[in-house]
């Protein structure tokens, strides 16, 4: 076991978990998006960020990836958490105003949207990747990936073209954290 | 031939003193990158002809670029026992008469910049005299040498020791002055774990931004656990107006290699890649001819030395992604996988490249390491400061006099680097301010020109070492448009994977195009920063992490700009184009009619030697009637 402090709260986990594991363990709230047990964790949506003293020095790390050591000081509502999580939340609604995930999520940490608000509502892709990574890790198929980078960034397959890799099986449905997957699984599957 | 002993070593290093300084004329055009733009390729073509058609008892050889960026192409004669001499600014032209008074009075005097006196020949025991009389009479003497021109004064070239001296495809060459010396060195007379004392030891720091020392990253990847290991050489350089490493590839790409071969020894590799940019075709083709030339000379493959080390490079092209400078993002691309970076909470030295310890260095870091360990590190670290020791490499570029490669010991003030060295800001303009470390540094202002250029004291001031751009502008440079310009190109360059960098660098784009539309309002400045912050904090990678310098800086140093956008609708430089009107002055205006002509718009009118006019309702505001108007009649406000 090893044991640690999260809200200068005693706790402790095994071997090889991560900060989220051994929260969610205890029942410390940490926000997630991208996160899912039934894949490796990735960091791209950085909801999950707290703050960490090694020993060494005090710093912002994802806690879907830290794995735990013994001593290691934990916080998760510092002022710079807040703030990091106000803006990605205020970010995600902005960019995505038709997901109803994010409306929650966002209402629950009392965020507001910005006059920055795009006005496609029907984008709901937050590209935190569970689909891909659903794909090739549980059904072991990976029919689906990223295309393009930054701004352009989506999530796509080989050639923009319907796969016929896609077995149909509906994980990466299942695992959308804003249901943008439902209106692109039509153009996923190659149907015969 | 395959070289497997000292003696062959000396061999070799004797044939290329004799090729480095022939009992022959000689002449040496640079032609790296820098130099093929500005027409080095015709030059050295025509010199060969003239040498072929005058059947020239003489050498016409080429050379890497010795840092004289804005002075290309440069032409150097190398007489049997005389000083060297540089000439500048050498087109076709300019040839045909040099050719000439070469035949007849042997140094021409037109487009002569300086000489060189003595070859430092940095690592071949000492510095070589390219004459034996006392002292240089007549014309000669009048000749400025290098170590005078202001541009020279304050360098001292390490990393660049053989650029512009040697021809890069030629190995002889750079056996000649020392190269691989301290390979052999370090292969038969030290353990690993000295060579990695050494580094240590020398307070060698990463020169490709982060300032890690280089020493104990390698003493971390030797100690762990795993194999095979490799060793990686960072050369995807793409930092606007930074090309540092580049002209070092190009001019001297056997220290990258002897660096990168003592690193393999130090940490335990026997493999190693070099991630070079695919945009950089000369520095790709010499990297290669560099490989297949120490691969002959048995250098590279098994047993070098006979000391049973195997060791062997390969490149690998990057796809023109920023971002897989970021070391995780390079790994995943050498992978075969998005250039896409991932957490470092598991160091790259521990699971690197294919989960393998693994280690990663610059270029110019690479560069140092030959040197290091044929020097010492005590004589390496008696040059720079005590936090960063050695010299760093900078591409001076923007809007300075003497635009070029300067390698200058740690420590040099940015007002020395600036005003001796670059030699101030052209025209009747003052200085303003100087982005260090490319679009992930920040803006450093006049009033700080006395801080020392040194990894700790750039951080200190918000900005970054990075990997040695250094962008000058004057006052006719808007600090809100340049943060919105080094913003614009990291958006670009985000990969999109983490939601900070993706979203964040957009917001914060989103927000300086309202300011510099003389839109938003004071919170809006606040809002910024604690967005700014926010991108930093939780941002996946360096690059989303660095991003907000700029921002942060100007910021910093230059609020009251900000605030004249905001608050009074005005670009105090007059650069963005919502908030400033063209206008002719009635009064200075000569009817010349060029203005109209150039407008690109359509947007002048008037007859020939009467006043012209704007209409404003046309104008596209692009500045050409101001750049063409030989009168100054153009008025912006």
């Amino acid at each position: 076991m090893v044991h640690l402090t999260i809200n200068d709260r005693e706790v402790s986990g095994q071997d090889g978990w991560t900060i989220l594991e051994v929260a969610r363990e205890h029942g410390i709230d940490i926000p997630t998006l991208c996160q899912h047990g039934a894949v490796e964790p990735s960091g791209a949506c950085r909801l999950c960020m707290v703050e960490v003293d090694d020993g060494r020095r005090r710093r912002m790390v994802a806690s879907c990836l830290y794995p735990i050591r013994a001593g290691l000081k934990v916080w998760t509502e510092s002022d710079r958490i807040q703030n990091v999580r106000r803006w990605i939340l205020q970010m995600l609604v902005d960019e995505h105003p038709g997901s109803e995930r994010l409306q929650v999520l966002a209402q629950t940490y009392g965020v507001k949207a910005s006059r920055f608000k795009s006005s496609r509502y029907e984008d709901v892709c937050i590209l935190c990747g569970l689909c891909v990574r659903a794909c090739e890790e549980v059904a072991g198929v990976g029919c689906l990936s990223f295309g393009n980078r930054g701004v352009h960034k989506e999530v796509t397959t080989s050639y923009h073209l319907p796969s016929p890799e896609c077995i149909g099986c509906g994980t990466c449905l299942y695992v959308c954290p804003t249901g943008a997957m439902e209106q692109f699984f039509n153009r996923v599957r190659a149907v015969a | 031939m395959k070289i497997t002993n000292l003696e062959d070593l000396q061999k070799v290093k004797d044939a290329g003193l004799a090729s480095l300084y022939p009992p022959k004329p000689k002449i040496l055009v640079g032609m790296a990158t820098c130099g093929l733009a500005a027409g080095a390729q015709q030059v050295y073509d025509l010199l060969r002809r003239k040498a072929e058609a005058d059947a020239w008892d003489g050498v016409v050889e080429k050379t890497g670029c010795i840092g004289f960026c804005y002075k290309e192409p440069l032409v150097d004669l190398i007489w049997p026992a005389s000083p060297r001499l540089t000439y500048e600014l050498m087109t076709p032209k300019a040839v045909e008469s040099f050719w000439e008074e070469m035949n007849s009075i042997r140094y021409p005097e037109k487009r002569l910049l300086g000489r060189i006196d003595v070859d430092e020949m940095l690592l071949d025991g000492g510095p070589r005299r390219l004459y034996r009389r006392k002292q240089l009479k007549g014309f000669l003497a009048s000749v400025p040498l290098y170590e005078e021109l202001d541009f020279f004064k304050m360098q001292r070239r390490l990393a660049m020791r053989n650029c512009g001296f040697i021809d890069p495809d030629n190995l002889e060459h750079y056996i000649a002055r020392g190269g691989y010396a301290a390979l052999y060195q370090a292969l038969t007379a030290m353990t690993p774990e000295e060579v990695i004392e050494q580094i240590i030891a020398s307070g060698l720091r990463g020169r490709g931004g982060g300032g890690f020392p280089t020493g104990v990253k390698w003493q971390s990847c030797r100690k762990a656990k795993g194999w095979p290991k490799y060793v990686l050489c960072n050369a995807d350089e793409g930092d606007p107006g930074a090309y540092m490493d580049r002209s070092l590839i190009e001019g001297d790409p056997h220290s990258i290699l002897e660096g990168m071969l003592i690193g393999g020894y130090a940490i335990g590799a026997s493999e190693g890649y070099i991630y070079v940019r695919a945009e950089y075709p000369l520095a790709v083709k010499t990297l290669q001819n560099a490989i297949f030339a120490a691969r002959e000379a048995g250098f590279l493959g098994e047993n070098l030395f006979g000391t049973g080390f195997n060791f062997d490079l390969k490149i690998n092209l990057g796809g023109g992604a920023f971002v897989c400078g970021e070391s995780t993002a390079l790994m995943a691309s050498i992978e075969g996988h998005p250039g896409e970076p991932k957490a470092k909470y598991v160091h790259t030295v521990e699971k690197g490249l294919w989960g393998r310890p693994s280690n990663l260095n610059n270029v110019e870091t690479w560069a140092n390491v030959p040197v290091i360990i044929g020097k010492g590190a005590d004589w390496y670290k008696s040059i720079g400061t005590p936090g960063s020791t050695g010299t760093k490499i900078f591409s001076l570029v923007g809007q300075v006099k003497n635009v070029g490669l300067v390698e200058v010991p740690m420590g040099v003030t940015i007002k020395d680097m600036v005003m001796a060295i670059g030699g101030g800001v052209p025209g009747d303009r003052e200085f303003k301010a100087v982005q260090t470390g490319g679009p992930s540094g920040g803006c450093i202002p006049k009033e700080k020109w006395d801080l020392p250029i040194d990894f700790d004291s750039l951080w200190e001031a918000g900005s970054i070492m990075g990997s040695g751009g250094m962008i000058v502008m004057d006052q006719s440079t808007c600090m809100v448009d340049v943060a919105k310009y080094f913003l614009d190109f990291l958006m670009d360059e985000s990969c999109g994977k983490c939601t900070p960098c993706r979203l964040g660098l957009k917001r914060m784009h989103a927000m300086l195009e309202e300011f510099s539309r003389g839109q938003g309002t004071l919170e809006d400045l606040d809002e910024l920063t604690s967005l700014a912050q926010a991108v930093q904090d939780a941002s996946l990678c360096a690059l989303g992490g660095s991003a907000p310098n700029p921002v942060l800086t100007t910021l910093r140093y230059f609020r009251e700009e900000y605030e004249a956008h905001i608050l009074k609708k005005q670009c105090p430089a007059k650069v963005c184009r919502d908030l400033i009107t063209f206008t002719v002055n009635p009064e200075l205006c000569s009817g010349c009619t060029l203005c109209a002509r150039e407008c690109p718009a359509g947007a002048i009118a008037g007859a020939k030697k009467e006043a012209h006019r704007i209409n404003p309702a046309l104008c596209i505001k692009c500045g050409a009637c101001a750049e063409a108007c030989k009168f100054g009649a153009i008025e912006i406000c």
